[in-house]
């Protein structure tokens, strides 16, 4: 018999807890599946955050640390200084990073840390039932934008890999997409390369990946989907947003 | 070794580094800016790690990771940086890493003011963030004890797998005295099979606080409770006059220095009076206290603050003796003729001891 699709090694074989046609669960298995590939699970620490992915340490197979709120890139440089060798990487959502956690990843990204963070982008706060995010896009209905998001009172959702970009310190920064098999394969050379950039030791590296919560969107997984397609992508433009030069990818 | 003028700022920081500490984060805050800069300065010349954080919240998670990797890792500030950390505190003490952290005291509530202080003893002794949770707390009083106990700090950190805090005041800190340094001493090296280095030839290492199932997580808190208990045996404290003493100053830290000479000037003028020092403020030195009170018609805490330490004196001394407080805050300072016209009062209206 031959084996021609299994769980990665760096995947334990715990089930997860995440709601039927949410996409964090293709994330979770293209970062193992990356450090399988480049043979680092015995060199890898993971942190995870709070929000839907909180208890991604019970599903990454890799030695792990679970950070308050917002604050993983600062737990991941305390890790990443003491074990520059290692591979580091955060797995953070949009309310933990881009509201609570706005000055831990500018700051971790402004140092150049040598870490790699993959920041999965719903637009919305799943895990407390679907308030508002600083993702949340214009007129985006939430528990806590029941008219719509309004830009007069609420603001403007915040492009956090074209901010970035503008700093000195990060190596690579991409934002891709997980809603068709061509875009899952563009992600995962996503984050294969933005843990390429880390392990030569060239900066720090973030891969936005947009990705769907049909939960607290209201909607079927297929419609999340289309509705990622339709109302996403035109805010957040999918694409390479900065690389530096020194890995071959 | 031969004894070196320093101050306390920077005294602490060079015994950090004899106790193999190799990473300091913060972030700065006066009146405790000469721990960053000197360390700044000196952890590269030893191979190791100084980063200035974007805050003293970033600052006391960068010290959570360290310390979940397994390194020595410290952090200082003063107050309103406390304040910030305190997350981050709850989190190491809820995933049981140990670290040191200094907080050098200053006047509050707010950002209040620059000079010394101690108004910060029930943040450091009764947990300080969210949760049931303790830190070791040592409270020194010269710059000699501020480098013994720095030392014995990290110890204490890794022995217990808590965050344990130095609570010194702006005084403590801008001061210079002499100190010696032990020669090369033996730190306490336990090995951290706990800590999260990557998952070579063995199942993942988890650092967490997060225990969803309520059975669980009473249990995690039974566990921790009792390494609180088990570090009663850590009790410091010194006694000074109190075998016949009928009244008793208590004090920790600079106020102690000043209580103490307060002591002095009592007796030689007949007043049969003593100095109770907490050194550990966590674990309190409850047993000590009591033997030093057990002559003591009444108890004069000094502190510089508007009366926390008087609440555990008299917690501790289970309300069995009359104890009074003599408090400034906002940064003055007890002063000793103050304080002895306190100790005369007490006496004169026949509260303490006998009218000489």
């Amino acid at each position: 018999m031959i084996t021609v699709f299994d769980r990665p090694e760096a995947l334990t074989s715990a089930k997860t807890h995440y709601c039927p046609g949410c996409t964090h669960g293709i994330i979770h298995r293209l970062v193992a599946e990356v450090i399988d590939e480049l043979g680092v699970r015995e060199e890898t620490i993971g942190v995870s955050p709070v929000g839907c992915s909180v208890l991604a340490y019970n599903y990454f197979n890799l030695d792990m640390q679970q950070a308050a709120h917002g604050r993983a890139p600062a737990v991941a440089t305390g890790i990443k200084r003491v074990h520059p060798q290692k591979i580091v990487f955060t797995y953070q959502g949009d309310g933990d990073l881009a509201a609570i956690g706005t000055a831990e990843i500018v700051h971790a990204a402004a140092r150049g840390e040598k870490i790699t963070t993959i920041f999965v982008n719903n637009a919305i706060y799943g895990m407390t039932g679907g308030q508002m995010a600083p993702t949340t896009l214009l007129k985006q209905v939430s528990m806590t934008s029941p008219q719509g998001r309004d830009a007069a009172p609420q603001g403007y959702p915040i492009r956090v890999s074209e901010m970035l970009a503008t700093l000195d310190g990060p190596a690579y920064i991409a934002r891709v997409s997980v809603h068709t098999p061509q875009e899952v394969s563009e992600a995962k050379k996503a984050i294969k390369t933005a843990f390429k950039f880390q392990m030569a030791g060239i900066g720090f590296t973030l891969v936005e990946i947009l990705s769907t919560c049909p939960t607290n969107w209201g909607c079927t997984p297929k419609e999340s989907l289309r509705w990622l397609v339709d109302n996403m992508i035109p805010v957040y433009p999918l694409g390479v947003k900065k690389m530096a030069e020194g890995v071959n990818v | 070794m031969a004894k070196v003028l320093m101050k306390g700022n920077e005294a602490l920081a060079e015994a950090a580094i004899d106790a193999g500490c190799r990473y300091f984060f913060g972030y700065p805050i006066t009146p405790q800016n000469e721990i960053p800069q000197y360390l700044a300065k000196r952890l590269p010349e030893v191979g190791g790690v100084f980063v200035q954080a974007e805050s003293e919240i970033a600052a006391i998670n960068m010290v959570y990771g360290a310390a979940g990797a397994g390194a020595r890792v410290m952090t200082s500030s003063s107050g309103p940086g406390i304040s910030l950390k305190q997350e981050g505190i709850t989190y190491m003490a809820g995933a049981e890493l140990p670290c040191v952290i200094v907080n050098i005291q200053r006047g509050g509530p707010g950002l209040g003011g620059i000079q010394p202080a101690q108004s910060d003893y029930f943040q450091a002794v009764k947990g300080g963030g969210h949760g049931d949770y303790r830190l070791l707390v040592l409270a020194p009083a010269t710059v000699q004890e501020m480098v013994d106990l720095m030392e014995k700090a990290f110890d204490l950190a890794d022995e217990y797998r808590n965050p344990v805090m130095i609570l010194g005041d702006g005084i403590l800190g801008q001061m210079m005295e002499p100190v010696e340094f032990s020669e090369e001493k033996e730190t306490l090296r336990q090995e951290k099979p706990w800590a999260t280095t990557g998952a070579k030839g063995r199942n993942p290492n988890i650092i967490n606080s997060l225990f969803l199932d309520p059975a669980e997580l009473e249990k995690h808190n039974h566990h921790l409770q009792q390494k609180y208990d088990r570090m009663s045996k850590e009790v410091l404290w010194e006694s000074y006059q109190t075998n016949d003493a009928e009244l008793i100053l208590v004090g920790y830290g600079t106020s102690a220095r000043i209580a103490k000479a307060v002591v002095d000037q009592a007796r030689a003028q007949g007043i049969k009076a003593g100095l109770f020092r907490p050194i550990s403020l966590f674990p309190f030195p409850k047993v000590a206290l009591q033997e030093a009170c057990k002559k003591a018609e009444c108890v004069l805490t000094v502190e510089m603050s508007m009366g926390q330490l008087v609440e555990d004196i008299r917690y501790n001394l289970e309300f069995k003796v009359p104890v009074h407080l003599y408090g400034r805050v906002g940064g003055m300072v007890p002063g000793t003729r103050a304080v002895l016209e306190e100790v005369k009062r007490l006496v004169n209206s026949g509260k303490a001891g006998k009218n000489p």
